[in-house]
């Protein structure tokens, strides 16, 4: 009997390891935690879909008899080197694997500001996978602020939904950006198309350049933003604030699993296997790249952990995909001038309301999570850790199962499976 | 009576209402007028922020089970939501 290729996550990587596998022969089982694959950049399903990419896999994956799909199925965490648990039905599921293709995706980076934690703020990713889940915000106000070319595209979301979008409030220069759209044009011409189309699609909205958050106001619930930009504040009444700084690498699962991490994201060879013998990762939990990254790592993933090599297609898409992503790092990484964004009542750790100043006299994150309970409410620092990291330097512990909130069956269930 | 097919009628804190069969929690509590799912530690109004399932501020209970994130479970017919917005 064949064995078993082991894939997390039904996103870009997921979708195209998958494929991938099935086309060489192999059997798979595709662990998702979603209720309709796609992750966040093909989110809501099949029916939804417009990428030919992503229904072309979904195609050959669907009703194959060797594809196992587990959706709604929540990885948390591992039992020995080589199981996976899994919660899904509110059961928990012992997964044992020989190999394993992690396309775990990314987070959004949200920075703290005053404000932030209002009702009707969300990240900027965080409006778009809302309003694809159906939130209703036709004739609301909506500004989308941060940094990124996510703004835009969550931008068009919300326009699309029958949203008034008040503003794009962006943090880079406009002398940036120019310098961007010509990197792009130089060598991802379709990139620079569609960045191109969505600047004209948005034409009407005031585009605020150079200019930094200075707080959300309102008392339950959002009411306003305050935008500093040449020398000038200026508020904007809205319903909701779409703010985000970037995207950073989910490593949760790769660093249970002792995976190596590297400048934030997981350590890959040509590859993409990590410094685990028999896991392999792909996509954005291999640092930010988009969806061609995500598509092109995933086809190599599956290769090289059949044993196979890369067409002579695969690498030079690759090479493309990882000089995106350089630009793409190189214009928006968030420099420190956004620190000044949290004053030091500014909530930092959401879970647990533990401010700016608490943390300010603590030496690294472990000192701050014994004295503050910083990074140990529900979230186990998803959301603060990465923020906490941007403002102080401070360095992740390796993750700890259960790497997301399960429920006590779940966790008796292993239990029970790990000693029959 | 019967609803018609495309939607589903669930209580949101009490209240019934219609949404469009396969939207989240998160669509329900905003088309009910709820900007909120929990009340922080210190006491504050929190609704959902990240909308994927990893920030946690969306917990509401559906069904009588608690901590249930709103941006990850899909509107049912019949579906009670109850959030911690009320105190």
């Amino acid at each position: 009997m064949k064995s078993v290729l082991h894939i997390v996550g039904s996103g870009p990587a997921g979708l195209s390891a998958a494929r991938t596998a099935l086309d060489a022969g192999a059997r798979i089982c595709l662990i998702d935690d979603n209720h309709a694959p796609g992750g966040q950049i093909w989110r809501g399903g099949p029916a939804r879909w417009t990428d030919a990419r992503a229904r072309d896999a979904w195609d050959a994956l669907r009703d194959h008899p060797d594809c196992t799909i587990m959706q709604d199925a929540q990885v948390i965490g591992c039992g020995d080197a080589g199981t996976l648990l899994v919660e899904t039905g509110g059961r928990g599921v012992s997964v044992p694997f020989e190999r394993v293709v992690l396309c775990a995706g990314s987070r959004e980076l949200a920075l703290p500001f005053p404000g932030w934690t209002l009702p009707g703020v969300t990240g900027a990713g965080g409006l778009q996978a809302l309003i694809k889940g159906g939130m209703p915000v036709c004739g609301r106000r909506v500004v989308v602020a941060g940094s990124g070319p996510l703004l835009l595209a969550t931008a068009s979301t919300a326009l699309r939904a029958g949203a008034h979008v008040a503003a794009i409030v962006e943090h880079q220069p406009w002398s940036r950006l120019s310098a961007f759209g010509l990197g792009l044009l130089s060598r991802h011409g379709k990139k620079f198309l569609q960045a191109a189309s969505l600047f004209a699609e948005l034409r009407g909205i005031p585009y605020v350049t150079g200019a930094l958050l200075v707080e959300a106001r309102g008392e339950d619930v959002l009411r306003g933003i305050v935008v500093r930009a040449g020398g000038r504040d200026v508020e904007y009444a809205c319903d909701f604030l779409a703010a985000g700084f970037g995207l950073v690498p989910n490593t949760d699962l790769a660093r249970a699993l002792r995976c190596d991490i590297v400048d934030g994201a997981v350590k890959v060879d040509g590859g993409q296997r990590t410094s685990r013998a028999n896991i392999w990762a792909a996509g954005e939990c291999t640092g930010i790249g988009g969806v061609d990254k995500a598509v092109t790592e995933g086809r190599i993933a599956a290769l090289d952990a059949l044993g196979l090599a890369p067409s002579g297609r695969d690498l030079p898409l690759r090479r493309t995909a990882h000089a995106f992503a350089a630009l793409l790092a190189r214009t928006f990484a968030p420099d420190a001038s956004l620190q000044a964004m949290c004053g030091p009542e500014t909530i930092v750790c959401r879970c647990e309301d533990v401010t700016l100043a608490r943390l300010l006299p603590h030496r690294d994150w472990r000192e701050a999570k014994l004295a503050t309970r910083v990074g140990m409410g529900p979230c186990q620092g998803k959301t603060c850790g990465a923020a906490c990291a941007f403002l102080f330097g401070w360095s992740h512990e390796d993750a700890r199962t259960p790497i997301m909130p399960a429920t006590a069956r779940a966790l008796s269930d292993f239990v029970k499976q790990g000693e029959s | 009576m019967s609803l018609p097919d495309p939607f589903s009628r669930v209580l949101v804190d009490g209240v019934p209402i219609d949404v469009p069969r396969g939207v989240n929690v998160v669509a329900a509590l905003v088309a009910a007028g709820s900007l909120c799912t929990r009340r922080s530690v210190t006491g504050q109004r929190r609704f959902a922020f990240c909308g994927i399932g990893q920030c946690q501020e969306c917990r509401v209970t559906v069904d009588g089970r608690a901590n249930r994130l709103a941006c990850r479970t899909i509107c049912a017919d019949g579906m009670t939501i109850d959030t911690g917005g009320d105190w």
